[in-house]
């Protein structure tokens, strides 16, 4: 026992196991004529922790990841093992299961639920989860403290901003304490005031929380947050580069 | 998992009030529809029946002439007497007692106050073979029976016309100029359906109605209670062979004469009545079907107008089976609701509609636990196939979807 921890501690340090790995992933779309191949043999280690940012031009394949990754569809080809498990194969149930438990998103249109006060928004995780009410509440309220929302708790999605709407978002993508955030193109609906807010927040949950951060994006100003920036062209990924401005 | 869908279903009802509203419309007057009307036909049946014994069960009305369908022409038939009153009385098994009945009608005068009314002329048996006591006085005795004296029991009616719903006993009225003392006031027995106001009647012995009203010794009908031990079919066939007897009928000659037995009819009324109820209460059902088909529209609509809520539920960690139950708890939910609803609007057209048509106020127990839980299968039926159509989204494309 006291040994296979100690290997196991000696190899976390030696060579940290990355939290995700894809391994010659690929995924086509369509059948017969129309059958259009969106990834073409992806290969992507992310460390826990890390603060990514995928790029690329329009149709490279940047989703289609973000959608493997978030266990929201499943690859052609290929292998995708989270924390070491073969997950590509995984049911739909168990894929839901995958997100509920490791999981939070955000994405470019808020998708909020209309006429839905932001507790109750950032508390639907927790419903699913079948926390009990009470400890549903704290924990809300906590997060959207986190986004700096929480005296806006009893506010519909219509009557917050844009910036407002993607904080009550966050703060429902980590209500959950989820190890990975995966936001595709967060910053896409609003001004780039707002944006550099919310780039903050990413930045502060992943470096407070230790959130490892998934983020698409095609502007270079909002990469420039990100630790490692991922670049896809396409279908495949061109490079991969460190961000030495950001500190590890 | 019942417990999380249960809340978010109630508070997507509660969110979407008008939708909501929309969706349960066609449960709602499906059930409002099908309480209404079966409650009004079990009144209704109900209200014949009490009309019917109020008559009094184990009766034969006994009348010359061939009943409902007498035919126009030929001669009248003629009326029963004295005799036949003692031979059905005497000879026929199961007879209890017989009541004649000599009938007038007149216009009655007490101290200004005048109504026309309905003279009937009878004897103590009268009193014998039906249930209708007195609220005050007394009948006539046997001396002042023999005598034909003139002495009257009045109805509820008379005594509201003629002596403004007062005191009557030991009053004096007269009828076409002959009077008669008021010795006894009959309880209030109410509208007969069939033969107008039981209570506006005039009742005295019936030698002096034949003396003084009718002119001859004539009898328009005899009142037979039956014995209950003995069936009333046989005792109505003793008298049918006993008067074709004595008014010389012969052979394959039809009887010139009627009998009317208020337990019989009773059972046919009911039955009609019940099956007008059936009827009406199926039409309703109908609309209760396309009540459910009216919640399966709309809700229909409402899966696809909601897909994007279904993709954020789903990318949230919602697995498919949550989101099936939370579509269909939503669904049985409003249909109960919906059916709750219609049995409240139901009590209300009940009583109304009750007190609109004379009939006693019902609160059936059967009908309402019945159609509510045939709303809640409604719900379940038609609420399942879209649940189905939301739990089998793709969250992606979900998603995407404006
Ligand atoms: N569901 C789909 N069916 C067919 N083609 C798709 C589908 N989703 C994406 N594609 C195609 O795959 C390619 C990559 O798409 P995507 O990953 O969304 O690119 P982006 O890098 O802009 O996010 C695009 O050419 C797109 O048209
Ligand atoms: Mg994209």
């Amino acid at each position: 026992m006291a040994v296979a921890a100690r290997r196991a501690e000696a190899s976390v340090a030696d060579n940290p196991l990355p939290l995700i790995q894809l391994r010659n992933v690929t995924k086509v779309y369509g059948e017969g004529a129309t059958q259009f191949q969106a990834l073409k043999g992806i290969d992507l280690d992310i460390t826990a922790g890390d603060f990514v940012a995928v790029m690329g031009p329009s149709g490279s394949g940047k989703s289609t990841t973000m959608n493997i990754l978030g266990c929201l569809d499943v690859p052609s080809s290929g292998e995708f093992l989270f924390n070491g498990f073969h997950v590509e194969q995984l049911g739909r149930d168990q894929r839901a299961l995958m997100r509920r438990k490791y999981l939070g998103f955000v994405f470019q249109g808020f998708n909020l639920l209309a006429r839905t006060s932001a507790l109750e928004n950032v508390e639907l995780p927790l419903v699913y989860r079948g926390d009990p009410k009470a400890q549903r509440r704290d924990a809300a309220m906590a997060a959207l403290a986190k986004v700096g929302l929480d005296k806006w708790w009893d506010h519909t999605p219509a009557e917050l901003s844009g910036g407002q709407q993607q904080r009550v978002a966050i703060a429902r993508a980590i209500v959950t304490n989820p190890a990975v955030l995966l936001a595709d193109e967060p910053t896409g609906n609003l001004d780039s005031e707002r944006s550099v807010e919310i780039m903050e927040l990413l930045t502060d949950l992943n470096r407070t929380s230790n959130i490892t951060v998934l983020m698409v994006t095609h502007e270079p100003d909002m990469a420039e947050f990100a630790r490692t920036l991922v670049h896809f062209k396409d279908g495949l990924i061109e490079r991969i580069e460190q961000n030495d401005k950001v500190p590890a | 998992m019942f417990g999380t869908t249960f809340i978010l279903a109630i508070r997507s009802i509660l969110r979407h009030k008008l939708r909501s509203i929309l969706t349960a419309l066609g449960i709602i007057i499906g059930v409002a529809a099908v309480v209404t009307m079966v409650t009004l036909g079990k009144a209704t049946t109900a209200a014949v029946q009490q009309q019917i014994s109020s008559l009094g069960t184990n009766i034969l009305q006994v009348r010359p002439g061939q009943g409902f369908g007498r035919g126009g022409g030929g001669p009248q038939p003629a009326n029963f007497d004295e005799q036949d009153v003692q031979a059905v009385r005497d000879q026929i098994a199961g007879v209890i007692a017989v009541a004649p009945q000599a009938q007038s009608s007149g216009t009655a005068i007490h101290e200004g106050a005048n109504a026309t009314t309905t003279v009937n002329g009878t004897t103590l048996d009268y009193f014998r073979v039906q249930p209708w006591p007195l609220v005050d006085g007394r009948t006539w005795n046997r001396a002042e029976e023999q005598a034909g004296k003139g002495v009257c029991v009045i109805g509820n009616t008379v005594r509201k016309n003629l002596f403004n719903g007062g005191d009557a006993v030991g009053k004096r009225l007269r009828i076409n100029g002959i009077s008669c003392d008021v010795i006894g006031i009959l309880s209030t027995r109410g509208q007969a359906g069939f033969g107008g106001d039981q209570d506006d009647v005039v009742i005295m012995p019936i030698k002096q109605v034949q003396r003084r009203f009718t002119g001859n010794r004539d009898i328009r009908l005899m009142l037979v209670g039956t014995d209950p031990d003995y069936e009333t079919a046989q005792v109505q066939a003793g008298i049918t062979s006993l008067l074709r007897e004595r008014r010389n009928i012969t052979g394959g000659k039809q009887d010139d004469f009627n009998i009317f037995d208020t337990a019989q009819i009773s059972a046919t009324l009911t039955g009609t009545t019940t099956l007008l109820t059936q009827i009406v209460a199926a039409v309703a059902g109908i609309s209760l079907v396309v009540g459910g088909i009216g919640i399966m529209n709309i809700m229909l609509v409402s899966v696809t107008e909601r897909t994007r809520e279904i993709g954020i539920r789903l990318a949230i960690g919602a697995v498919a089976s949550e989101v099936l139950m939370q579509f269909l708890v939503e669904a049985v939910v409003l249909a109960m609701l919906g059916g709750v609803i219609g049995l409240l609007l139901a009590q209300f057209a009940v009583a109304g509609l009750s007190i609109a048509g004379g009939l006693p106020f019902l609160f059936d127990v059967q009908i309402n636990v019945i159609a509510f839980a045939i709303s809640a299968i409604i719900g379940v039926v038609f609420g399942y196939f879209p649940a189905r159509r939301a739990a089998s989204l793709n969250p992606i494309d979900a998603l995407r979807h404006e």
